[in-house]
This record gives structure tokens, sequence and C-alpha cells, in this order.
């Protein structure tokens, strides 16, 4: 339900900000992409419009905190919240040849995670008793009212109405601070309102998170520092990128260059290629355990058919003219491949690179869900057999953020060692 | 003996589907040093064939190759190659593009440099040495291929439409510079070309060449190179005889054409 209204919001935001962007601000330059008058199907011509952007990043987060009662928003962009405070309500017992009486419950109803005391309540007139309990925001509770009273069960004691609205096992009454059930033997369960909220362990707030990440980053978790378990996961890909492209490029490139390496390798390449590595975690974990070289062995596997692929299309995107000009101006196999074959392929080299490295990110992620004693993906993964939302989120965060710079590293590689890209 | 000797050369590919086509049928040609031969005639006459065979890319299925007294095959530094476009190193800048040749044979800057800096002033680039290619114009980039293969010392040069993709004015500035370059080092050349009057001008030797199979059609000698070293272009263009033979020329070739289409209309 909830997840519908923030969806609605979302929306709501896209669109009013869209139009409100549109009357605000006029644009003010005047270049040449700027006065193109065709720009519905000329993709050159569709530049990301950064405010945009700016309210895009905004939205979300203020979505977060809205949703989960962030104190780092003012009170009046929450959501609203679960009911907390003392909820009351009426109900009304009969008993085997006694009067219907009324009696009222109180129920206390607090944050969890802080201690709460049961509210007094005196006992009132009449053989019905008032009651009093305590619940858990966002949880509910049996409250057994007939145990105070004077006409317990085997006298026949059975609640029929609540706050005046006859209840029947199985039915419920909606009262002002929640919904007041009735079980199959006559118990009323209060479920307090929950309001729009997210409860933290389903959402933590966004300061939850960040503080989460400043105790972990001191403390450590499970056993190893932050930095050891992110460190451990990046050792993983680097390593197991380093080998699959130390033999995956010169394969690739015998592959692209002799009859024999391209008939012996092909049917393998291409049965391997589209293997998910993830499919190959049981078999390594069965030949090499769950240690660093089963993960290494796994991140090897999973870089090294992307890194021939790409230095074979390397090869194979050699334009021939260059071949032969180079063959004409005297220059012997080795000469080529190291003048003209190794620098023109990499480009392609490169982007399976990036590839290879999103990949390798993406399976020791997997792989230390499967099993691991460090890492990024064993933190998310033991935090949330504890329902440690906020850590798993934090663990999640990390991981787009490492993997988001180590494709920003490769693109600065790419652009100073192949300037050329692209402009051929 | 010097000079290059194309002997009876014969090329059939063998297609997928059993058939065959014969591209060159029995082509023999003289050519001796320093000549300038054009090559010119309708698509799919051979003439790329012939010159990647000559170039040593190709081996001819009959005939052979003979240059300055021995069999040619495969390619080597003696015969240099100049291409439409596309062969350049895009990796290395204009000056390392052009002393490649120099650079792979083991030889040391102190004895290419200077020869490689004269080369890029005569073909004015001196100011571009350190560029990367992808920053060049089409124009420039063919001078640089020029440069490249005149640095590497061929005995001939061997150019497939090497101004095809110029346009109109870039092509004549480049038609004369040809010309210049010609002069200057006595070289052979063959150089191939689409247009009749690129033929005409640069061609000492012009060989009109048929299609199906590809054959040597018709062979001119012209005085239009000749007179085109340090004259306008266009001063030789307005010569009588060049209007006249430009006529012939483009008859035959569309004859050919005609022939052609004839052909494929009835087959279809």
């Amino acid at each position: 339900m909830s997840a519908l209204i923030v969806l609605l919001i979302y929306v709501a935001i896209f669109v009013g900000s869209f139009f409100l962007v549109k009357l605000a601000v006029q644009s003010a330059t005047n270049d040449f992409t700027s006065l193109k008058t065709v720009t519905f199907g000329d993709e050159s011509a569709v530049r990301p419009n950064r405010i945009a952007s700016v309210v895009s990043i905004v939205s979300i987060f203020v979505l977060w905190g809205a949703f989960t009662g962030s104190s780092l928003l003012p009170g009046f962009l929450h959501a609203p919240g679960p009911f907390i405070g003392d909820a009351t309500f009426t109900y009304t017992a009969e008993a085997d040849g006694q009067a219907a009486d009324d009696a009222t419950v109180t129920v206390r109803v607090f944050e969890v995670g802080t201690d709460a005391e049961e509210p007094t309540v005196e006992a009132g007139d009449g053989w019905a008793k008032n009651d009093a309990a305590t619940i858990g925001a966002w949880r509910s509770g049996l409250i057994r009212v007939d145990k105070n009273d004077e006409f317990g069960r085997k006298e026949g004691h059975r609640i029929v109405a609540v706050n005046g609205e006859a209840i029947a096992p199985g039915g419920a009454v909606e009262t002002e601070f929640g919904r007041v059930g009735m079980s199959q033997k006559g118990t009323l369960n209060f479920v307090p309102n929950k309001g729009w909220q997210m409860e933290p362990i389903w959402l933590p707030a966004p300061e939850a998170v960040v503080s989460r990440i400043g105790s972990i980053a001191a403390e450590g978790y499970r056993g190893s520092t932050l930095w050891e378990h992110l460190g451990y996961s990046l050792f993983r890909v680097v390593v197991g990128f380093f080998f699959g492209a130390l033999v995956g490029i010169p394969l690739g490139y015998a592959m692209g260059l002799s009859n024999w390496f391209r008939g012996w390798f092909d049917p393998i390449v291409e049965f391997m290629r589209p293997v998910p590595p993830l499919a190959l975690i049981p078999l390594v974990i069965i030949w090499a355990g769950i240690g660093e070289t089963g993960k290494i062995i796994l991140l090897f596997l999973a870089a090294l058919w992307i890194m021939a692929i790409a230095a074979r299309s390397g090869v194979s995107g050699v334009a021939i003219s260059k071949v032969h000009a180079a063959y004409s101006l005297g220059a012997s196999k080795t000469q080529i491949m190291r003048h003209v074959i190794v620098p023109n392929s990499l480009p392609e080299i490169f982007t399976g690179a990036r590839v290879a490295m999103g990949v390798c990110w993406g399976t020791v992620v997997a792989a230390e869900l499967v099993a691991a004693e460090q890492g990024a993906g064993m933190m998310i993964m033991v935090a949330s057999k504890f329902q440690n939302t906020d850590i798993v989120i934090m663990g999640i965060v990390l991981i787009g953020i490492i993997g988001f710079g180590i494709d920003i590293l490769m693109r600065m590689a790419e652009k100073a060692l192949v300037p050329w890209k692209g402009k051929i | 003996m010097s000079g290059l000797s194309i002997e009876n050369l014969s090329m059939r590919f063998d297609l997928p589907n059993g058939s065959s086509v014969q591209a060159l049928q029995d082509v023999s040609l003289q050519l001796a040093e320093g000549e300038l031969l054009s090559v010119l005639g309708p698509s799919g006459c051979g003439k790329t064939t012939l010159l990647n065979i000559v170039a040593g890319f190709l081996a001819p299925t009959d005939g052979q190759l003979v240059l300055n007294g021995h069999r040619v095959s495969g390619p080597d530094a003696e015969r240099g190659m100049v291409f439409q476009k596309g062969a350049l190193f895009e990796w290395m800048s204009v000056r390392d593009n052009v002393s490649f040749g120099p650079r792979m044979a083991g030889k040391r800057e102190a004895e290419w440099g200077e020869e490689v800096d004269h080369l890029l002033e005569i073909v004015g680039l001196q100011d571009f040495k350190e560029k990367a290619i992808y920053e060049l114009s089409g124009g420039m980039q063919q001078r640089v291929a020029l440069a490249r293969c005149l640095a590497n010392h061929p005995d001939v040069i061997l150019m497939d439409e090497p101004l095809g993709a110029l346009d109109a004015l870039t092509r004549e500035k480049m038609q004369s510079l040809v010309l210049k370059l010609w002069k200057e080092t006595g070289k052979t050349i063959i150089l191939i070309t689409h247009s009749v009057e690129e033929a005409l001008l640069l061609g000492e030797r012009l060989l009109v060449m048929a299609p199906r199979p590809g054959r040597i059609h018709k062979e001119y000698r012209l005085p239009f190179a000749d007179l085109g070293v340090g004259q306008d272009l266009r001063e030789v263009k307005k010569h009588p005889e060049f209007a006249e033979r430009r006529e012939e020329i483009l008859g035959m070739i569309w004859d050919m054409e005609e022939e052609i289409m004839g052909r494929s209309e009835e087959s279809a």
C-alpha cells in the first residue's frame, strides 16, 4: 500500500518538476545544439537536463527521509508516522446470567527499543474491569481483557462490542488509534495505526545508515574492519581480473591470428561465454573450497572469456589496409603485432576490460554472499540474517560506489591510453 | 633488367556456391623505371586486384611478377602502397607515421630524422609533426600517407585511389603534389583511379581495363603528365587533345558499363 503511495508521489514530483522547471527556466544559451529544431529522434541533440538530475537525486533522499521519519527532514515533510502514545477503547462484555458491562482498555504504544511501563488505570465500576497493556509501534498484541474481570471465561465471559460496535470472533473494529480484532477464541488483538512510514527494520532512515557507516568504519564488523571487508572484495576482483586478462588477451590475439587457435578455442569460448559466472560458484566451491583460491578462480573465469573475446574482436577490428600498409613498409610480424595490432585493439580491450570489471565486481559480491569470511557481500549477507537492514543498505551503497569508481578509473585510463577512440 | 614486368597474370576466385570469378585474365605489362602508369576502368575490372597482386597481398593463380630482375612474392618494402584512406596509424604522431618504415628497419633517428622532416616540408606538414592523425583533415592525412611511403624509399609506389575520398579542390592540389613528387623522386608509380581526368592528368601511360574477365582493353601514352609538372593543371585540361582523349575514354567506359548492364539484364 505505502509502496504505491511512494510511487504516486514520485511520479507526481517527476511530472510536477518538469512543468515547474519548464516554466521557470528559460534556456539562455544559443549554442549549436540548442538551436536544433529536430530533437525528437536526434539522439545527439538530447542532453541530460541537470536540473532534472538534481531534483531526481534530492527527491529520492527526501522520499527516503519522509517515509522513515528522518530527523534530517523538517517534521512537516514526514509521512504520517505510526501511532505512539496511549490508545483507549472500550469493550462490552457479557457473561452467563450477568448484564452487559463496559470497561476501558488503555494501551501504551511505545517506540520499539525504548522502555515502556504499563499505564496505571483504575479498575472502574461494574463487573468488567478496566485493562492496561503495552504494544510496540508497528507491532500488535493480544489483550486478555477477561483476566481481571469478575466473571471469567469459565462463567461464559464473552465480548460483544468494541466502542459500541458489535464484534464477533474473526471480526474487527476500526478505532481512532488502530484496529481491534478478535481471534477465533474470542481474545482481542490490538493493532495500532502503522501510518505510512517504514519501520526501521524494513528501511532505516538515511542518518541511521550514515551513522552505521561511521560506527562500522570505526569498530569493524564480524572481526574485520570495514576497509578489510571492502579491501578483500577489491583484492579478489583485481587479482582475478589480472589473471583473466593475462591469459585472456593473449588467447584472444592467438584466436584472431591463427586458424589453429581459432578452431581449437572457438567452441570452448563460445560455450563458456553464455555461462553466467554465478553458475560456476557451486563447482568452484566443490573444487577449491570457500577460501581465496576459489574466489580468485571464479573471477579469473569470469574475466577470461570476456577478455579473450574482446582481444579477438580487437584483432578483427584492425583495418586490413593498416596491416597491408605496415607490411609494405617492411615491418616484420613481430613489429606488426607490437606497432599495429596491439595498439589498434586497445579500444576493444578497454571496452572488454570495463565489462569484465563490472562482471567481476558483481560476481565477487555474489560469491561472498554464498560463503566468505570477509568481504562486502559477506557483510550484507550476515547483516540480513540479523535483520540489520541499515548494514545491508550501507553495504549496497558502498558496493555501488566502488563499482562506479572502478568504471570511472577505467574510463580515465582509456581516455589517457586510447585518445583516438571513436575518432577514426 | 630494371623496371617492373607483369607477365601473363591471371586471377580466378572460387566462390562458395561452386562458381568462380575470373578477376584477371592474362594481363601482361612492362613498366620502365620512373614511369607513371594510371589504371582506369569500370568497377569490377580487376584493377584493385591487379594492384594487390603487385603489392604482394594476393598470390595470382597464374603468371608472375618480376621487379628489377627478381620474382616478387609477398609484400615488401620495395613496393610501397598508398591507400584511399584509413591506413595511417592513429596511435602515432604524424612524424612517427612518416618515419615508420625506417624505424621498423632498425634505423636510428640520426639516419632518417632530417629526411623525414624534409618530406614533411615538401607535403606542407612541417607545422603538424607532433599532431595526432585524427586531428588532421582528409587531404592532410593523404599527404602524410604519401610522405610515409616516400620515406621508405620504395622502388615502386602503388596508389589505390589515393585521392578518391577528397573534395574537388583538395584533389586538384594533391594531383599537382603527386606530379611534383614523381618528377623529384623519379619513382615508378602505378595509380588506380575512378576519375578519367585524374588518369589523364597524372598518367604518363594510361591503361584502360575491361571487366569480366578483367583484362587490358587499351593503352595510351600521354603528354599531360609532363606538361602538368610546374604548370597549373587547369591549363593542361584546356589542351584540345585532353578533351578529345577524355571523351574517347569516357565513351569507352560507358560502352563497357552498358554491356555489363545488358548482360545482367539478360541473366535476370
